[in-house]
C-alpha cells in the first residue's frame, strides 16, 4: 500500500501535478532519502521507456497504413504488373484535375445551350404533347385527303369511296396472296400499294376477327407476281429475346424499325401474340415481323398504349391456321401454297431488306 | 535553400508522426530503395521491412533535442537501408561479397547500432507487457499507450471507481517495471 501511495506521488510529480507547497515537500523528501530519489529516476526512466514503446508502435502502424495507401494509388509497385485498380487510381490522380476543368467547361456550356433552348423554345409540357397528338391527327387527316386525290387520278379505289384507315400486309404466295390485320380493313375492300409507290386493286378473300388475321388476294392486270418469296412462314414459337425486324408503312414510305421479343404471350397473357419491344407506329399493323434470319414469325397488330415501346404481334402459326381455312372454304384457293424456300438467313441486313421489300404492301381500306 | 526548408518541415512532421509527411518521404524514396534490394538478392517483402525499419531509425534521429540532418533525407536514407541490407545479407549467408548501388552514402553506424538498442528495448517491453497477464497489460495498454482517462478505464474494466482502478493499475505497473527491469539489466 506504501509503495502504492509512492508510486502515484512519484508520477504526480513526474507528470507536474503538483501543487508547488507538495512539489517542494516531495524535492526535499528526494533529497534526504536517497532510496525515494532512485525510485523518480528509475520510474522516469520507465515512463519514458513505456513512451517511446507507444510512440514505435505508432510509427509502425502509420507507415503500414501509408504503405498501404501508396500500394492502392498505384504510387508503389510490388511485384508483378501494377493492379488494375492502382493504375486507374493513378490515371485519375495524373488526370483529374484536367478532368475536372474539361467537366466544368462542359457543364457550363451544357446549360448554356440548355438556356438558350429553353429561351427559344417553347416549354415542352403534358399539354403541348397532346396538342402534338392532335397535330398527328391533322396530318394523318390531311394525308387522307391527299390520298384521296391521288387516289382519283389513278382511280383503284372506285369512285366515291371514301380512304378509312391503312396499315401494312406481306405476301404469302407470289400469286398475290397477302396477310394483313383484321382490324385495318373497315369498310368495303381495300387496295394495296408496294414499295415502289403502285397500286394494285384487292378483294378481301378471308377475315378472322378473332386472330385478327385477313388475307387478301392482288386482283389487277398490272400486277406482276414476282419470281419467288425469301422467307418462310414460322410454324413453331420463337424465343424470348430473339432479335426482330419490322417493314411497314406508319408513313407512305416502307419504314424499317428494329427490336425484340419479350414475351411469349401477348396483352393480358394472349396465347395467340408475342409481346415485342420495337417502336411501331398506326400504320404498322398487318405488318410482318422477321427473326434475323428473314423468316417471318409474326404479324405486327397492336400497342399497348400507355407504354412505350411495348407492341403486340399475332403468332405466325396462325397464318398456316387461317392459310389452311382458306383452302377449306373455295375450291379456288386449293392452290395457296405458302412460301418453303428461306433465303436470306446470314445475309446482311440492308440486302435482307432490300429482297424483302418488294414483299411488303401498304393496304389502305376504302369504304362509301 | 527552398529544398531544404521543405526537408526540415517534412522531417519535423515525420517526428511528430504526421502522415501526411510521412506519406511524401515514403513516396519519395521508397522505389530507390526497393529497387536497390531488388537488385541485391533481396524481395518485394524484405525492401519494404528494410525501408519501414530506415524510416523508424530516421524517425527515432527526429525525436532527439539535438537533432540536425546533416544530408538530404534521401542519402540518409539510402545509407541506412544498404547498411542495414548488407548486415541482413551476411546473416542469412546471402551475402556474395559486393552489392552493387552507387549513390552516395554518410555514415550512419552510430545511429543504427542506437536504433538497435531501443530496438531490444521495444522487445523486453513487449515480452514483460506480454507476460503480465491480464487484466493487466490491457489496463496498462490502455493508460500508458492509448493515453486513456482513468474514469473511462475503470468503467471499461468494470471498476467500481476511478481510484480502485488506479490502484490496480499501479500494482500492474510494479509488476511490469519488475519484469522488464530483470530482462533489461540482464540485457546491460
Amino acid at each position: 500500500m506504501d509503495d502504492i501511495l509512492l508510486l502515484d506521488a512519484i508520477e504526480r510529480y513526474l507528470s507536474g501535478e503538483m501543487s508547488p507547497e507538495e512539489r517542494a515537500y516531495f524535492e526535499n523528501l528526494r533529497n534526504t532519502t536517497p532510496e525515494i530519489d532512485q525510485m523518480v529516476v528509475e520510474h522516469n526512466m520507465f515512463l519514458h521507456q513505456i513512451a517511446d514503446y507507444s510512440a514505435n508502435i505508432q510509427i509502425k502502424q502509420t507507415l503500414h497504413e501509408v504503405h498501404q495507401n501508396l500500394l492502392e494509388r498505384g504510387d508503389l509497385n510490388e511485384g508483378g504488373a501494377l493492379s488494375p485498380k492502382g493504375k486507374v487510381i493513378q490515371f485519375w490522380n495524373k488526370y483529374k484535375r484536367v478532368t475536372a476543368i474539361a467537366a466544368s467547361v462542359g457543364g457550363v456550356i451544357a446549360l448554356f445551350i440548355s438556356g438558350l433552348a429553353m429561351y427559344f423554345s417553347t416549354s415542352v409540357n403534358d399539354p403541348k404533347l397532346e396538342q402534338l397528338g392532335k397535330d398527328l391527327e391533322v396530318v394523318k387527316k390531311n394525308q387522307q385527303y391527299q390520298g384521296d386525290i391521288i387516289n382519283e387520278v389513278t382511280s383503284k379505289i372506285p369512285m366515291n369511296a371514301r380512304l378509312l384507315s391503312g396499315g401494312s400486309g406481306f405476301l404469302v404466295d407470289v400469286k398475290g396472296y397477302i396477310v394483313t390485320n383484321a382490324h385495318i380493313l373497315k369498310g368495303t375492300g381495300a387496295i394495296v400499294v408496294n414499295s415502289k409507290g403502285k397500286e394494285f386493286k384487292s378483294s378481301i378473300v378471308l377475315i378472322d376477327h378473332v386472330k385478327d388475321l385477313a388475307i387478301l388476294k392482288i386482283n389487277d392486270e398490272d400486277y406482276e407476281a414476282i419470281k419467288s418469296i425469301p422467307y418462310t412462314i414460322q410454324k413453331t414459337n420463337s424465343s424470348l429475346g430473339e432479335e426482330i425486324f419490322t417493314l411497314g408503312y406508319p408513313r407512305n414510305e416502307i419504314v424499317y424499325g428494329m427490336g425484340y421479343l419479350s414475351a411469349k404471350s401477348g396483352f393480358n397473357g394472349d396465347s395467340l401474340s408475342y409481346q415485342i419491344q420495337i417502336s411501331a407506329n398506326p400504320g404498322n399493323s398487318g405488318g410482318p415481323v422477321f427473326n434475323k434470319n428473314g423468316e417471318v414469325i409474326g404479324v405486327l397488330s397492336t400497342k399497348q398504349a400507355q407504354a412505350d415501346g411495348v407492341a403486340f404481334a399475332v403468332k405466325s402459326k396462325n397464318i398456316h391456321t387461317i392459310i389452311e381455312d382458306l383452302k377449306k372454304s373455295d375450291t379456288a384457293f386449293q392452290r395457296v401454297k405458302l412460301p418453303n424456300k428461306s433465303s436470306l438467313k446470314g445475309v446482311e441486313r440492308k440486302a435482307q431488306i432490300n429482297k424483302l421489300e418488294d414483299c411488303v404492301y401498304f393496304v389502305k381500306a376504302y369504304g362509301k | 535553400m527552398k529544398g531544404d526548408t521543405n526537408e526540415q518541415a517534412l522531417l519535423k512532421g515525420l517526428a511528430h508522426n504526421d502522415s501526411k509527411s510521412v506519406e511524401i518521404i515514403y513516396k519519395d524514396n521508397f522505389n530507390m530503395i526497393q529497387t536497390f534490394i531488388l537488385n541485391n538478392n533481396g524481395s518485394y517483402d524484405e525492401a519494404r521491412d528494410i525501408f519501414q525499419e530506415a524510416m523508424i531509425a530516421l524517425y527515432e534521429k527526429s525525436q532527439t533535442d539535438s537533432f540536425v540532418l546533416t544530408c538530404q533525407i534521401k542519402t540518409y536514407l539510402y545509407s541506412v537501408c544498404r547498411r542495414l541490407w548488407l548486415k541482413r545479407l551476411q546473416q542469412i549467408g546471402r551475402f556474395t561479397g559486393s552489392v552493387d548501388g552507387f549513390e552516395e552514402t554518410v555514415a550512419v553506424e552510430e545511429d543504427l547500432e542506437t536504433h538497435e538498442k531501443r530496438n531490444a528495448e521495444f522487445v523486453i517491453m513487449d515480452r514483460a507487457l506480454n507476460s503480465l497477464g491480464e487484466p493487466c497489460k490491457s489496463l496498462l495498454q490502455g493508460y500508458y499507450l492509448k493515453k486513456m482517462d482513468m474514469n473511462a478505464l475503470a468503467a471499461e474494466f468494470g471498476y467500481t471507481n476511478a481510484d480502485n482502478a488506479k490502484n490496480q493499475k499501479y500494482k500492474c505497473l510494479m509488476r511490469l517495471k519488475k519484469l522488464f527491469f530483470s530482462q533489461y539489466n540482464i540485457g546491460e
